[in-house]
């Protein structure tokens, strides 16, 4: 009995901190929604770009000679820079053209930046996997006297729980207190009536698309130190649309709690209901979670409910 | 920026070898190849295809092709994807004055699919090391070469490894053995020969799936770390291996008891989890990485002078696997020329090719691949040639082979052979040759 409830606790624990690593890539997708009203499929994507120049610039650094802690602060600025060249390219060549053009439109545009910016990453920074160490990647073995074995919790996990904190917490005083976080706000509620009073939506969505792929840099670092750099980071995107549909595509905390939800979920399914449905289930479960909102709140658990009145 | 070089050059080299049927050169032969140089699977997918690409190369640069027929040879990007594959597959079946000699996908998903596409195209698929394993049985596959082994032979060495281990087959009744598998038709394939072992050998086996591309297993380490089995085998490929291996440190799984296929025995496989990878085994499809005679060929007539496309990988265990299968499919070639005469051949010609080539300790040292290769022979029945793997350990820095050779026993394998292959001709309704008819 003492040892299921440790395996179980063990496994939600776990799933927890995976879904905590979930919302960081969620959060990029609520960023640019919420300031742009796109759907930006192109966030994952941007994450395997951020982590490839970190780690390509980082280990070129450490091998020509300079101090790893050095070498780490000019990768990120590095890393950085990158983003930022992205967040301009993307404003001045696919976004800036079709302002006030259809969602879909704009949506299906960064379909297309997802796979130039793949396809970009890989050319310009290589393909293999590519290891970073910027955390401890071992594990604590809790409360042994209690459960045999103790219960095993993952310290890259608990970084990235204790990283994602102090990002919403930067994110949310972001949008709430400054000038720039507030004419993200009125851009998005309406793009006309923002440049009408001043508010330069080429401006603003250059930053957007920048505090995104600092976000994507930050979740890159996480990931990156969890599973090497390498592409199938881009596929935490799918991880994180299930993530929006639960928390709400407009909902900072929202990203979080979907986070933790999908995590928990996913990982309790795949260890009690996977034995008896041949495994192998975690990446659909998540849609399976997703779908059960959708039906019962369809802007998810915490996001703006819109009505339009005809 | 050196990958944007290796790209471009890599494309300037395709861009040139395609463009020679366009100029109705006909002493050429027409290579396809599948390759996976981006995606999730790029960092194994590249070394391979550098192999193969290089060993055309050398013959060309070295001895003017085969038999004087020059080899033109074009790259088609699948990302391991099986749709691609089959796009690839199409597009590039009938180029060349003759049609492309054999494929190779180089990924057992896309085989399956091809495997029903081969016999309409007659050309012959040679998939060394992976694709169904009981496409052994030439009789009920024609058209495939699964040379050198098959997940059932390394499943059975694997079993036979870890007997050695715990001190005879008698001591594995009542140990665990758990598989962790890449949830494909590549990662269920050892399943049916492990479970006939399990029986057999009185050992509790249990298959645990890993949904591609395999970056989220935490589940099923934790899983493995309450059930703690004797011994982990590994069915992985791309990152999914290293994954593993990072999850097993994880929950303090001891990594010399994790013994992965020869498809997660590779430097991209270990690399990335770095110490943690320290003392990881692996099959190994008899090579393992490593300098021999035909490197000494390949450095002189291609690295020196600027025209090899690998880099980092060259001599690695994947490079060299890739080197093996452009040397086995070339040896086919010329072994078709033996009868047919030294002109570019046909899919059809270069299947009798395979089904008669016979590589001999003398001419597989020849070739430069002595302690690369056992001697190597197909016939009409047997479409694998050779049925031994060795075992190779990872010691933080290298790889080391760690077990002379063991020969998979064909006592348990045999039948199984025969029954899924009895399985899919009745499927398919497909008539088994006669072998004892065939000359």
């Amino acid at each position: 009995m003492i040892i299921a409830f440790g395996q179980f606790l063990e496994v939600l624990v776990s799933g927890l901190l995976a879904g905590v690593l979930y919302s960081l890539v969620a959060l990029g997708f609520v960023l640019i929604f919420k300031a742009s009203g796109v759907f930006n499929f192109a966030q994952g994507a941007m994450v395997l770009l951020a982590g490839l120049a970190l780690v390509r610039s980082l280990d070129f650094l450490v091998a020509n000679g300079l101090p790893f802690w050095a070498a780490i602060i000019a990768a990120l600025l590095f890393a950085a820079l990158i983003m930022a060249i992205t967040a301009f390219l993307v404003e001045r060549f696919v976004l800036g053209p079709l302002i006030n053009q259809d969602g879909l439109t704009l949506f299906m545009s960064t379909i297309g930046v997802t796979f130039i910016i793949e396809g970009g990453a890989q050319m310009l920074f290589g393909s293999d996997v590519y290891p970073l160490r910027l955390f401890p990647s071992d594990a604590w073995f809790l409360f042994e006297g209690s459960f045999p074995g103790g219960l095993l919790v993952s310290k890259i996990d608990v970084w990235g729980g204790m990283i994602a904190a102090v990002l919403v917490v930067g994110l949310a005083v972001f949008f709430q207190q400054t000038k720039t976080g507030r004419a993200l706000r009125a851009v998005a509620d309406d793009h006309a009536a923002a440049q009408s009073v001043g508010i330069s939506l080429n401006w603003i969505w250059f930053i957007v698309w920048l505090v995104a792929g600092l976000v994507a840099l930050v979740a890159a670092t996480v990931w990156g130190t969890k599973l090497g750099v390498q592409f199938s980071i881009v596929f935490l995107a799918l991880k994180a649309l299930p993530v929006l549909i639960i928390g709400g595509f407009t909902s900072v905390p929202g990203a979080i709690v979907g986070g933790l939800i999908v995590g928990a979920g996913e990982k309790l399914a795949e260890a009690y209901l996977g034995p008896f449905i041949g495994g192998g289930i975690e990446y659909w479960f998540a849609y399976v979670l997703a779908l059960v909102v959708l039906m019962a709140r369809p802007q998810g658990l915490f996001g703006e409910r819109i009505i339009e009145r005809i | 920026m050196r990958k944007l070089t290796l790209a471009l050059g890599a494309l300037a080299v395709a861009a040139t070898a395609s463009t020679g049927p366009a100029v109705a050169q006909t002493n050429e032969q027409f290579l396809p190849a599948l390759v996976y140089r981006t995606g999730p699977y790029a960092p194994n997918g590249i070394p391979f295809a550098n192999g193969v690409a290089d060993y055309w190369t050398l013959l060309n640069e070295r001895d003017g092709g085969i038999n004087g027929v020059k080899i033109v040879f074009e790259e088609c990007e699948t990302g391991y994807a099986t749709d691609k594959g089959v796009e690839c597959y199409e597009r590039l079946k009938g180029k060349g004055p003759t049609g492309a000699g054999y494929f190779s996908p180089l990924s057992t998903g896309i085989t399956f699919a091809l495997t029903d596409k081969v016999p309409g195209d007659k050309i012959p698929l040679l998939t060394m090391g992976y694709g169904r394993s009981e496409s052994r049985d030439g009789a009920v596959f024609p058209w495939n070469f699964i040379a050198v082994g098959s997940y059932w032979t390394a499943a059975d060495v694997a079993i036979q490894h870890i007997a050695k281990e715990v001190g005879g087959f008698d001591k594995l009744k009542d140990k665990k053995i758990s598989l962790v598998y890449h949830d494909s038709p590549y990662g269920k394939e050892p399943i049916a020969a492990l479970e006939a072992r399990a029986k057999l050998n009185g050992f509790t086996f249990k298959a645990i799936p890993v949904t591609h591309p395999g970056v989220e297993q935490k589940s099923q380490w934790l899983s493995i770390r309450q059930d703690r089995p004797d011994y982990v085998l590994l069915w992985g490929w791309g990152v999914m291996n290293s994954t593993s291996i990072k999850e097993a440190a994880a929950v303090g799984y001891p990594r010399d008891k994790v013994i992965g296929v020869w498809w997660s025995g590779a430097e991209p496989d270990v690399t990335p989890a770095g110490d943690q990878s320290a003392g990881y085994k692996a099959l190994m499809l008899q090579h393992g990485p490593g300098k021999f005679a035909v490197h000494a060929d390949l450095e002189k007539f291609l690295v020196s002078k600027g025209k090899s496309v690998s880099k980092e990988d060259f001599a690695q265990v994947l490079y060299n696997r890739g080197l093996i299968n452009s040397m086995i499919g070339t040896e086919a070639v010329r072994t078709a020329m033996k009868k047919y005469g030294n002109k570019p051949m046909t899919g059809e010609q270069v299947r009798w090719g395979f089904e008669n080539l016979n590589l001999t300790a003398a001419r597989i040292k020849e070739l430069g691949f002595e302690g690369m290769l056992q001697p190597l022979r197909f016939s009409c029945e047997d479409h694998q040639g050779a049925d031994v793997a060795r075992v190779q350990q990872w010691d933080g820095k290298a790889w080391k082979t760690v077990s002379d050779y063991y020969k998979a026993d064909d006592k348990i394998l045999a039948p199984l052979v025969k029954e899924h292959a009895a399985k899919y001709a009745t499927e398919k309704k497909i008539t088994a040759r006669d072998c004892s008819k065939e000359s």
